[in-house]
């Protein structure tokens, strides 16, 4: 009966790119256990909404509330708590995948050249581990970025586009990993332009112009 | 109490008072420059040593003091904008920024003009010619970063920034005088103790540098309209006032 | 378990020596650049070395200044480009902790190597040896100074169309002091006078922008994130 303060709230989040209302008083409540599906045509605001959860971008009005507190006042607990995976892989091309990993989860979390092995292999590049990420095609390099994901054990995942680049064996495999992630208790945002086909409860959030 | 500062928040509010106050400002201003220059240029004594050179003094010294205040009032409205989140702190500062680097530019050259006759050299590297250099290229600098942003949000932060960052600069050249051996005339007005100049110097003076705060003031209130209504163009407020 | 600081700051101090030492090219370049604008000034000016000492601090202290100045894009443009900007501030270590592990980085990778050929330079200039503590200790007071005020400037135009050339007309304004008190402490060691004012001076610039750039540095990252 009560509403707990768990999980994930955004409020009434106004954003202005220059002089287009980008976002538009978008409200949601995620709670651990849930994911949500934003949806919608190009440049309707779905990866500035991500960012605003990320807490990169500042809402002119609006707030974004985890476990109840502003991410704004305590920014460093909550950027400790999640993991975010931007259109881009966002790899160093001249380090090799397991040296992305390790700068980039060994400032979350104290993690062994082994856990980090084990996450590319679950991934399906542990085969990659040694080679630079330039050396990694486009898919190879969306694995290793989901990779970073999975070591990171994050308690929220937001996701833009991850499935941009998945041949089918990677996207059953990404699928696999989100109903792994929401079933242990995690909540994850995802952003796609397709549909989602999950076991567990998916809610859709459409941000339309 | 503090409800003229929230007011002083509303775009609308403060296009009103900008819109209402700029023609007692200007009119100020010509009065009080009048006065100066005919006080100054046509009436006043000639300088026992300079001659009639001295007389650059009632145009560069308010030059200089206000290219010194205008970056204050730059950095302050940045830094209101910057922590406090106030639009309108934004258009300030835009509309300040090539006022103070003008007033920055005529007292370097007025200056030059006036350390021909009184040095024998057009420029010097002493520390308060190149502090005040170093001030107008700091101007040029904020102006240049807000302009090189697509997204003028962006922009406005960005020369915010740099604006609260270079204030650091202004000290400097107030008291290169003071702490270094300059070329440069220690402060005469601007100090402790009683102005260490004749009356009937003093006074166009006076009258200047008041007239130039008005006249900063008048153009700041003009400039701070047509910033106003820029960028708060997509308002119902702005569309009524084009009307109107 | 959550990673210290002291941890963090370490990690990524070594993660930009790793880059950087990938691409050797890209280290040596400044310090070449240094020393073809030293060159520069004694072909162009055709000066006995007797005469290049009076101008050779300031020479110095420009090529210096110049040199420094071009590896300041690359502080944050690369991580920014490729995304990883965004991964290290949402990495829950704070920004703060990350411009100033990437600006002391910075500073051993372009800073120092600048401070240890010197001697070298100041040799082809006809700076007497008794001259090269100083020189050596402005040099790097000067260059850690200029690596703070640069990772302001890299922090507000990254990103920006030509934002090289907008980053030196903010840097350098603000680097004259530098300028002046780098050239004058050098100046003061060759002639042989007291150089303790000017080397105080140079250390007081270098506190205070260690204080309180990082947290403009700071402020100018979060405004190009957004």
């Amino acid at each position: 009966m009560s509403i707990a303060p768990a999980g994930l709230e955004f409020e009434k989040v106004h954003v202005w790119r220059g002089d287009r209302h980008v976002l538009q008083g978008i409200s949601a409540h995620i709670r651990p256990g849930e994911l949500l599906h934003i949806s919608g045509p190009n440049g309707t605001g779905k990866t500035t909404l991500l960012r605003v959860v990320c807490g990169l971008l500042r809402p002119e009005q609006g707030s974004v509330s985890w476990l109840g507190r502003s991410i704004t006042t305590y920014r460093t607990e909550y950027q400790a708590a999640l993991a975010y995976a931007s259109h881009e892989p966002a790899l160093k091309s001249d380090l090799t995948a397991l040296e992305n990993l390790r700068f980039a989860v060994g400032l979350k979390r104290r993690i062994t050249a082994d856990e980090l092995l084990a996450a590319l292999n679950r991934t399906g590049v542990g085969a990659c581990a040694d080679l630079p990420a330039r050396a990694l095609s486009a898919g190879q390099r969306r694995r290793v970025a989901m990779a970073r994901v999975l070591a990171m054990n994050a308690s929220v995942w937001l996701l833009d586009e991850p499935y941009t680049n998945l041949d089918t064996s990677g996207a059953d495999l990404l699928s696999g990993l989100l109903q792994a992630h929401v079933e242990a208790g995690g909540l994850a945002l995802v952003v796609a332009h397709h549909e989602l086909e999950l076991p567990c409860g998916i809610r859709r959030l459409e941000l339309n112009s | 109490m503090w409800t003229w500062f929230y007011k002083l928040a509303s775009p609308p509010y403060v296009y009103g008072v900008a819109a209402a106050l700029m023609p007692w400002l200007l009119g100020g201003a010509a009065l009080a420059i009048g006065y100066g220059l005919i006080d100054g240029l046509v009436l006043g004594p000639r300088d026992y040593q300079q001659g009639d050179a001295f007389r650059m003094i009632y145009v560069h010294v308010p030059g200089a003091i206000l290219s010194l205040t205008v970056y204050m009032v730059m950095a302050a409205a940045s830094a209101v904008a910057l922590i406090w989140r106030i639009k309108v702190g934004y258009a300030v500062a835009a509309a300040s920024a090539p006022i103070g680097a003008s007033f920055a530019l005529m007292a370097l050259v007025t200056g030059s003009l006036w350390g021909r006759p009184m040095w024998g050299t057009y420029w010097a590297w002493d520390p308060r010619l190149t502090s005040e250099l170093i001030l107008m290229f700091i101007y040029f600098g904020v102006m240049s970063l807000r302009s090189a942003f697509e997204d003028p949000a962006r922009g406005d932060r960005a020369a915010a920034l740099l604006a609260v960052v270079g204030v650091v600069n202004v000290p400097i050249v107030h008291f290169s005088v003071v702490w270094w051996n300059s070329l440069h005339q220690g402060a005469t007005i601007v100090k402790l103790g009683a102005p260490s100049m004749p009356g009937s110097m003093l006074w166009p003076l006076l009258s200047m540098w008041v007239g130039f705060m008005l006249f900063y003031g008048a153009v700041l209130c003009t400039r701070l309209q047509a910033e106003v209504l820029n960028r708060e163009r997509q308002a119902a407020w702005v569309r009524e006032a084009i009307k109107s | 378990m959550s990673v210290g600081a002291g941890q963090a700051f370490v990690l990524i101090v070594y993660r930009e020596l790793c880059l950087s030492f990938r691409r050797p090219e890209q280290l040596f370049q400044p310090l070449v650049f240094f020393l073809i604008v030293t060159t520069l000034f004694p072909l162009g000016l055709s000066l006995q070395l007797s005469q290049l000492r009076d101008i050779a601090p300031g020479v110095l202290w420009v090529a210096a200044l110049l040199s420094s100045l071009l590896s300041l894009d690359s502080l944050f443009k690369n991580d920014a480009d490729d995304g990883t900007l965004e991964q290290l501030a949402l990495s829950g270590q704070g920004l703060t902790l990350i411009v100033v592990a990437k600006t002391c980085a910075h500073w051993l990778l372009t800073g120092l190597p600048l401070v240890v050929v010197s001697p070298i330079v100041a040799t082809a200039l006809g700076i007497p040896t008794a001259a090269f503590a100083t020189m050596m200790l402005s040099l790097a007071l000067g260059t850690l100074t200029l690596s703070w005020l640069g990772a302001i400037g890299a922090g507000l135009t990254i990103g920006l169309r030509r934002g090289n050339v907008l980053l030196s007309l903010i840097v350098l304004p603000l680097a004259t002091p530098l300028l002046i008190f780098g050239a004058a402490a050098t100046e003061r060691a060759i002639s042989g006078t007291s150089t303790v004012g000017a080397l105080y001076f140079l250390a007081a610039l270098c506190v205070f922008s260690c204080t309180l750039a990082p947290f403009a540095a700071t402020a100018a990252l979060r405004i190009t994130l957004e």
